[in-house]
């Protein structure tokens, strides 16, 4: 592995029942790096999110971070090791407030069984809770009751209960879809300028090339479970495969 | 965990609650009347544990297993050890259940749904049949428990009430404790989304097991106590699926909205049993079926929503 490169994959392959989803890819990332995967629906995408993260075990291939193999390893064990990601559609608990949603992930990520035992209203926790809260500028709906809001603030309140684990790298995938036009450069601007400044390396999964364009040092291209081009965003919006099969 | 609890609301209206219940139970009220309270105390630990399971949509049709399981391992310790020491009987009672709940837990965690409610019901089966024929546990007539002591002094009826009131504040407490800490917080966060409670980093397999077997230990104790109060133990009133029917029966009709409300609706089921067993022996159970109807239709949200609806502490839910 080379020097600064947090994540590997070598001939990474998932097929379903002989379907092909994903076939041969080969990445590697760099410590710090914004990477954009763009594609068609149905291109491999989520399917390449899920086996990073272990939601989906490899057909073949490997998947390696900081040197060491990951390949199927369980979805928590991936959080313990700084792997972390959010969802297509909001992974929240619509049940609870904003707060108690962010206030589990917090004593989560705390990994101390003492913390668990506390009251999760425990005052220090608190105190770094709004902290989170208003860095992700959703202080204001706090004691509202998660089913409630808007699909933009679920999509925050997701991304900061991904982020509160203190990952080194994260997977964020279609952070905007089902977002309005209005709230999405809004939600990327808070989203990656708290991740710069942790320095935690992301790989997101868009369909909006604005949002590429603007955020990303790096394009992976999905097409038939394959990367067709990997490049910076200015080359790979330009490149005729990904107009062709992505842009269209 | 248990910092600063006894100022919390819930906790000081429900040892208010257990105060009065012994109180009416050992000064004022009739015998038969009083046995109600006794046993709707004892029977509540049972509910509070299905209930604690229930907030996770975790319905067990089998809970009968644990009261069972605790009553008779007061029964064996009696017989085997000559334990009748309360303390010891309840300890006994609890740590059975909770042993038998952590090596079922095993299992039971990785389902689900009906067949978390049907497996459940399924070992709770195994223990009937085991009990009916075990000849050296009395087979179907059971055994018959001595009464309590207490540091080697015969408890009688009414410190067995004191100490049963005593078991239910420190379940109170507990069953408070951990509901309203993060993990006990864990349990609407599992019923709302287990995927994220993984990428969040903890097992969801262990937390509900965590949960099984302190809601095993609520059960063994209710059954422990029960045991006292009766002063015999068999299968048919202990461990058939019919207990267990009770068990869910009552959690329904009590509602999940407090912690107090198993107790509040134990102590309602033994009542309404008796008043419709004394007016229509021959059809009480529809009495108490249409009880339960009634309270499906006009109170969806158990009895305790009434008490929400009219209580000046409605806002807290713990």
């Amino acid at each position: 592995m080379a020097i600064n490169e947090i994540l590997k994959t070598t001939n990474l392959q998932k097929s379903f029942s002989g379907i092909i989803a994903a076939e041969d890819i080969n990445i590697s990332v760099k410590e710090g790096e914004i990477i954009g995967i763009i594609g068609a629906n149905g291109a491999g995408k989520t399917v390449f999110v899920n086996m990073i993260t272990g939601y989906l075990k490899p057909t073949s291939g490997t998947i390696e971070f900081k040197g060491n193999n990951i390949t199927g390893i369980k979805p928590r064990e991936a959080t313990h090791i700084g792997v972390c990601r959010s969802f297509q559609v909001s992974q929240v608990f619509m049940s609870m407030t904003v707060k108690q949603n962010l206030m589990i992930a917090m004593s989560l990520a705390k990994k101390s069984g003492s913390q668990l035992l506390k009251p999760i209203d425990d005052e220090i926790l608190s105190k770094e809770c709004d902290k989170i809260l208003k860095q992700y500028n959703i202080i204001k709906q706090k004691d509202l009751i998660v089913s409630t809001l808007s699909q933009g603030m679920r999509k925050l309140l997701d991304i900061a209960m991904a982020v509160v684990g203190e990952p080194k790298i994260l997977l964020l995938d279609e952070p905007t879809s089902g977002v309005s036009v209005e709230e999405k450069f809004g939600i990327m601007d808070i989203v990656i300028s708290a991740l710069k400044k942790s320095g935690t390396t992301v790989l997101f999964v868009e369909h909006d090339m604005e949002i590429v364009e603007r955020y990303v040092d790096r394009v992976m291209a999905f097409y038939q479970g394959q990367i067709i081009c990997d490049a910076p965003p200015k080359q790979a919006l330009k490149d005729k495969k990904v107009i062709q099969y992505v842009l269209g | 965990m248990f910092k600063g609890i006894l100022k919390e609301q819930t906790i000081q209206v429900g040892i208010g609650f257990v105060f009065i219940v012994v109180l009416l139970g050992t000064f004022i009220l009739p015998e038969w009347m009083s046995n109600n309270f006794m046993y709707g105390l004892s029977r509540g630990l049972a509910v509070l544990g299905l209930m604690i399971l229930w907030r996770t949509n975790l319905v067990s049709f089998g809970h009968a297993l644990y009261y069972g399981f605790g009553a008779y391992a007061v029964a064996m310790a009696q017989k085997y050890l000559g334990v009748t020491d309360v303390f010891l009987r309840i300890i006994i009672a609890i740590t059975a259940a909770g042993i038998l709940g952590f090596v079922l837990g095993f299992i039971l965690r990785r389902y689900r749904e009906i067949f978390f409610a049907m497996l459940s019901l399924a070992f709770s089966m195994v223990l009937y049949g085991l009990l009916a024929k075990a000849e050296f546990l009395g087979s179907t007539d059971g055994m018959s428990i001595s009464p309590s002591t207490m540091f080697g002094f015969e408890l009688g009826r009414f410190g067995l009430f004191y100490f049963i009131g005593f078991v239910v504040i420190l379940s109170l407490i507990f069953a408070h404790a951990y509901l309203r800490s993060s993990l006990g917080h864990l349990t609407t966060a599992i019923m709302d989304n287990e995927i994220r409670v993984e990428y969040l980093g903890y097992s969801v397999e262990k937390a509900i097991h965590i949960k099984y077997v302190i809601s095993a230990c609520l059960a063994g104790g209710a059954g422990g106590l029960m045991a006292a109060a009766l002063g015999q133990v068999d299968p048919d009133s202990m461990v058939l699926w019919s207990v267990s029917g009770e068990l869910v029966f009552v959690t329904i009709m009590a509602g999940l909205g407090n912690i107090l409300a198993p107790f509040v609706g134990a102590i309602f089921f033994e009542f309404i049993r008796t008043y419709a067993y004394e007016f229509a022996p021959q059809a009480w159970q529809m009495i108490i079926g249409g009880t339960l109807l009634a309270i499906i239709f006009f109170l969806p949200g158990g009895l305790w929503s009434l008490f929400q609806k009219i209580n000046p502490f409605k806002k807290e839910k713990k």
